[in-house]
């Protein structure tokens, strides 16, 4: 804690007061709604917005029946297509009832455990990244922006906004298993914030494992350990050293400046990032063995990769959710559909890199930026998609003070979270809307989303546009 | 006479004449020795208790082939029918064509009659084939095509692997070379009937089969067309081999009456009369010639006759030329014979049979049978230990709940006979349930109740197989051996589902109906309805049918279950409007992320000079006071370069729907 101590001297955080009273408050909640709405729980475990098919509990408790009682594949069927992992770590857990609480109600704690240990890993995230921005800010001798306006403790806010976030609370209730994923997501960036590289590796290993996608966060997760965490872009590093040995050269009495040395220059260190190579690929190896030992009577690895991967890749369930491809499926011809398929995942890899290259210095906002691409591309996207990037959002908000719709954002994403389980409950229940209605709120949740990613990204970029403007003026 | 009878009739006697001029012609004495054919029809009529009747038909061809040499010429036996067998090694097969539902708990569920002939709605077509399990599928798959060109219908959509499965134990015993399908659905009429009675030697020109008159045989409560053969020695290279063929029809109907008569002394009323004519409408004018028995029937249920004797009437009568009387009903003509039902386990009680020899009749004017009741009678059919249901539970198009519920008949003396009486006494059905893979049923969720309390599954459940369905590949099969403690009162069976969303071309037209889950089917092993007559069964193969020991056996309802539909007007509106949502991603974070602010800025100069549009001004102030900050301090670079961004993006789209354009018309 010594860097905060320093970042605390140097400027005066806004922090968060009563931090850990929230927190607590946060954990309460849940477990009082856990405790006390069973009915509840056992509702949003069938809602499109928080359980998907890779994602729902119930699938899970059917594969691991199918499993032991009728000693078949778990993924006989089309019910589970989750990891085998996970079958053996939650499976358990949904047939064992306490004294005549539901059975689900262990998983549920689960994942307020995993919640709080999320939370609590993006707080310390946060830290690290503030006291990293204060530094490079010092470095580059612009410190006087941070004066100007308020500066929050991001780890804070972001941590309470991740655990008081209604979305992340439906899904902790929701009986799926999206808060494991996030939670891995999360640990990954940290390790990777930290330098941690066996636990980054586990963490990215072990998302991408259950749900795929948190494998683009391969790019972020090297930045980070080759760059270090978020800095200005190095070109302005560059540009004031110039300036400096110019100053220096011109008049080398003036010692008060401080010195920027060639190690406060963000430079590509290869060597964590081969270790992390070497960590992911031995974890990666140690998971493989595992789902092979589990999945060795069923069909093998080759079956279990049919099974997830391929199901999440192919869009076998058109089952609404709150994304736009199911009804894009159910409607596209079959002539085209896999041409559409080609299409759709290709829209998610072509950024991967405009995006790495324009933003390699913000290595943390780039795996926002992809977690949030991914959850509005995904084939089965669910809120917890959003409130994981949501929670990550958090960690930048003073650099994206100036975002231009964050109004309309606000606005918008309640609205469509409120209209769109009225917009199925007419089409599913009540039978007097249509597919369009809800396809219309799922269209508009994109837009929603595609905003946030381009006024986020635009944002960032404008702040970087602001230093630079601040450091060469 | 018919032309069409005596043409066979002719070839027949020309073949015999041949055989006695040219003995020693070898190709004919081999062919006439080398198979042995046998056609047998019957009619079992039956007073069933809510005033209906009941008409079984029972044709029955048999084909033995001694040695096999490369060919036969069939008689009798219907040709299409030995190639099916020969080609696809059918080894037993079954195929119904129902109309209704059997309602077993007026018609009977434990009698042998109800037991194979009460089928569900729509097609059930099983088979087991003499093949090894690698090719079953492939045999499966041209024996629906064979079947729905033979019969007119659409068995063909059987082929789909999404509406067969193959039951391992929970239907017949036969494990891996049995196919099962039904398609509830399949509408049955006239044009199934028709090459059905193609197959018969005398069609419907003469004999019993001249009874089915269209109108009146569909007008019934219950149609049910069936076709079972038994096929032995094809397979392997044995010398002999055996097709047996049963055709049968059983229709309920409600006999016109014009006059309900209800008795004064017990208030029920009086049974209908009824007659050959009445009921069918026609009279069997000539009998089949090739049969080598024609026979009707009239049965006396057990219920009835007991209920006759506890009024005191003795059911064998004072016998006249003409007909039989005594004082609860009058028959006429008067039967060959009567016999009655040797029940070797308890005697209180026993079915008669009167015997109608057709031609004995039929040579001096048309045969027609009636019954005339004099006195009201009531009775019940014996019914199978459990009443089965089948009903669907939940609203809305997300999920649902089937439930099967098994209710014990009132009076337990169906359950005399068991032989199941130690300490602990079960009763043991199995169920077998198919559903089709866009009803997602979550086995884990299987809750048994046993009068109305929840138990463990693991308690009741002998032996379970689940195979679960598989996303448009192929369908959940349920099969279920329960042990039922004797005391229960009701059961109920629940399985949890969710409801699958199609693509829209796997709906039918008629999306908005709903989708049919076949019936579950209930069997009670440890039943077997069996009558035994006295008469040796033998010569009649209804007889021998009736003897044969057979498990009760009770199909459920048909579920209609409702799917979601998408808008089915909607593809192209769909595909353009995710497309365009995609192309806004991708187009304005790609000019995000190639913004050249510094160029941005020379050219927001530039048009600051010419001229500030004063409506962007106002709309900027807005903005600024929605955001509740000042407009001057961050001057928007990305407004001015709106109407950039949107024509670009408007080329953009533009670009897309001419390469959609070139697309459309280079397929075309």
């Amino acid at each position: 804690m010594g860097e905060e101590d320093s970042t605390k001297s140097s400027t005066k955080t806004k922090e968060v007061t009563r931090f850990w009273e929230w927190a607590i408050a946060a954990i309460i909640f849940r477990l009082v709604l856990i405790y006390f709405f069973p009915d509840i729980l056992s509702q949003l475990a069938s809602r499109p917005e928080v359980s998907t098919p890779v994602t729902s509990l119930r699938r899970l408790a059917e594969g691991y029946w199918l499993k032991k009682q009728a000693s078949i594949s778990p993924y006989a069927g089309s019910m589970y297509h989750g990891s085998p992992l996970l079958l053996s770590v939650l499976g358990p857990l949904t047939v064992r009832n306490i004294d005549g609480q539901p059975s689900h109600i262990l998983c549920s704690l689960l994942f307020v455990i995993a919640d709080l240990i999320a939370a609590l890993l993006l707080r310390a995230t946060g830290q690290k990244l503030q006291s990293a921005y204060c530094q490079s800010l010092k470095a580059l001798g612009v410190e006087k922006i941070l004066g100007g306006s308020e500066f929050y403790a991001s780890g804070d806010i972001s941590a309470l906004f991740y655990l008081w976030n209604p979305l992340t609370i439906l899904t902790c209730m929701g009986s799926s298993t999206s808060p494991i994923e996030n939670f891995l997501v999360i640990l990954s960036i940290y390790g990777a914030c930290k330098r941690l590289i066996p636990l980054a590796a586990v963490g990215w290993v072990l998302a991408t494992h259950i749900s795929l996608y948190p494998a683009v966060l391969l790019i972020p997760v090297i930045l980070l350990l080759g760059y270090g965490p978020d800095a200005p872009p190095k070109k302005l590093f560059l540009q004031k050293i110039s300036r400096e040995t110019a100053k220096d050269s011109s008049d080398s009495s003036l010692q008060h400046v401080k010195p920027i040395t060639g190690s406060a220059l963000p430079s590509f260190s290869w060597r964590p990032v081969i270790l992390f190579l070497l960590w992911a690929s031995a974890w990666s190896i140690y998971i493989l063995v595992l789902c092979g030992i589990s999945v060795r009577q069923n069909g093998g690895l080759q079956e279990m990769f049919k099974r997830t991967y391929g199901f999440i890749l192919t869009v076998e369930d058109l089952s609404p959710n709150i994304g736009v491809l199911w009804y894009f499926f159910a409607e596209v011809f079959d002539f085209f559909r896999n041409f559409f398929l080609i299409v759709i995942h290709m829209n998610i890899l072509f950024m991967i890199l405009p995006l790495a290259i324009r933003m390699k210095h913000r290595p943390c906002f780039l795996a926002f930026v992809y977690v949030a691409i991914c959850s509005m591309l995904k084939t089965y996207p669910s809120v917890a998609d959003s409130a994981l990037y949501l929670g990550l959002f958090g960690l930048f908000i003073n650099q994206l003070a100036d975002m231009h719709f964050s109004f309309v954002l606000f606005c918008g994403y309640i609205g469509v979270n409120l209209l769109s389980p009225v917009m199925h409950n007419l089409w599913i229940w009540r039978g007097t809307g249509n597919a369009n209605f809800y396809y219309a709120t799922a269209i508009a949740y994109a837009a929603l989303q595609i905003i946030l990613v381009v006024d986020s990204a635009s944002a960032m970029l404008n702040h970087d546009r602001r230093l630079r403007k601040l450091t060469t003026a | 006479m018919n032309p069409s009878m005596a043409k066979p009739n002719w070839i027949l006697s020309l073949l015999i004449l041949c055989c006695f001029i040219f003995p020693s012609v070898l190709f004919a004495t081999i062919e006439e020795e080398s198979q042995k054919e046998e056609f047998n029809e019957e009619l079992l009529l039956k007073p069933l208790p809510d005033r209906k009747v009941l008409a079984h038909f029972h044709f029955d061809s048999k084909a033995n082939f001694f040695s096999y040499n490369g060919g036969f010429h069939l008689h009798l036996f219907p040709k299409a029918i030995y190639q099916l067998v020969h080609k696809f090694h059918v080894k037993e097969m079954e195929l119904s064509f129902t109309q209704g539902r059997w309602n077993y708990e007026r018609w009977g569920g434990f009698d042998p009659i109800s037991s194979s002939n009460a089928k569900p709605p729509g097609v059930e077509l099983w088979a087991v084939f003499d093949a090894p399990p690698s090719q079953v599928d492939a045999l499966w798959k041209n024996l629906t095509h064979t079947l729905s060109g033979l019969f007119c219908s659409s068995i063909n959509f059987l082929e789909s692997s999404t509406t067969y499965s193959a039951p391992d134990w929970g239907f017949r015993a036969y494990s891996g070379s049995l196919r099962y399908g039904t398609l509830p659905r399949e509408a049955v009429c006239t044009e199934n009937l028709t090459p059905w009675l193609k197959l018969l030697p005398c069609r419907d020109k003469a004999g019993l089969a001249e009874l089915m008159d269209r109108p009146s045989i569909y007008r019934g409560f219950y149609h049910s067309q069936r076709l079972h053969l038994v096929s032995s020695g094809f397979g392997s290279n044995s010398v002999d081999s055996e097709i047996e063929l049963e055709q049968t029809l059983t229709v309920v109907l409600q006999p016109s009456t014009q006059r309900w008569a209800t008795s004064y002394s017990t208030g029920s009323a009086m049974q209908p009369s009824w007659s050959l004519r009445t009921i069918f409408g026609r009279e069997i004018n000539k009998k089949c010639i090739l049969a080598k028995s024609s026979n009707v029937y009239l049965q006396l249920d057990r219920g009835l006759v007991s209920e006759m004797k506890k009024k005191g009437f003795r059911p064998d009568f004072a016998t006249s030329d003409i007909s039989i009387t005594n004082p609860a009903f009058e028959l006429s003509p008067s039967p060959e014979k009567m016999i009655r039902e040797v029940d070797n386990l308890n005697d209180v009680e026993s079915s008669i049979l009167y015997v109608f020899v057709i031609e004995k009749y039929v040579d001096a004017k048309p045969f027609d049978l009636v019954l005339t009741w004099k006195l009201p009678v009531a009775w019940s059919c014996s019914q199978a230990p459990l009443l089965a249901n089948r009903f669907l539970m939940g609203s809305g198009n997300e999920r649902g709940a089937i439930v099967i519920s098994l209710k014990s008949i009132n009076h337990h003396q169906s359950l005399v006979g068991t032989g199941a009486y130690g300490e602990k006494c079960n009763l043991h059905i199995n169920v077998f349930q198919v559903v089709p893979w866009y009803v997602k049923v979550y086995y884990h969720t299987l809750r048994i109740y046993i009068n109305g309390q929840v138990q463990p599954a693991a308690n009741v459940t002998r032996k379970m197989r689940v195979s679960p369905s598989e996303d448009k590949v192929s369908p959940g099969a349920l099969e279920l051996a329960l042990a039922f403690p004797c005391s229960m009162k009701s059961a109920e069976l629940s399985l949890d589902f969710d409801k699958g969303f199609l693509h829209i071309d796997e709906y039918p037209p008629d999306a908005n109906q709903g989708f049919d889950i076949p019936s579950a089917l209930i069997s009670f092993p440890d039943f077997h309805s069996s009558i035994s007559f006295a008469e040796d069964s033998s010569l009649s193969p209804i007889l021998s049918r009736l003897k044969k020991r057979s498990p009760a056996l009770a199909y459920t309802e048909v579920l209609l279950v409702p799917l979601t539909t998408p808008d089915f007007s909607m593809p192209y509106n769909v595909i353009t409007i995710t497309c365009t949502v995609f192309a806004l991603y991708f187009g304005s974070l790609l000019n995000v992320l190639r913004r050249r602010v510094d160029e941005e800025e020379r050219r927001l100069e530039e048009r600051a000079k010419r001229k500030s549009g004063k409506l962007r001004q106002q709309l900027q102030k807005l903005f600024a006071r929605v955001r509740g900050r000042p407009l001057e301090q961050h001057p928007n670079p990305s407004a001015p370069s709106s109407s950039k961004t949107n024509s670009k993006l408007i080329m953009k789209v533009g670009l897309m729907v001419l390469i959609a354009v070139v697309w459309q018309y280079y397929l075309r």
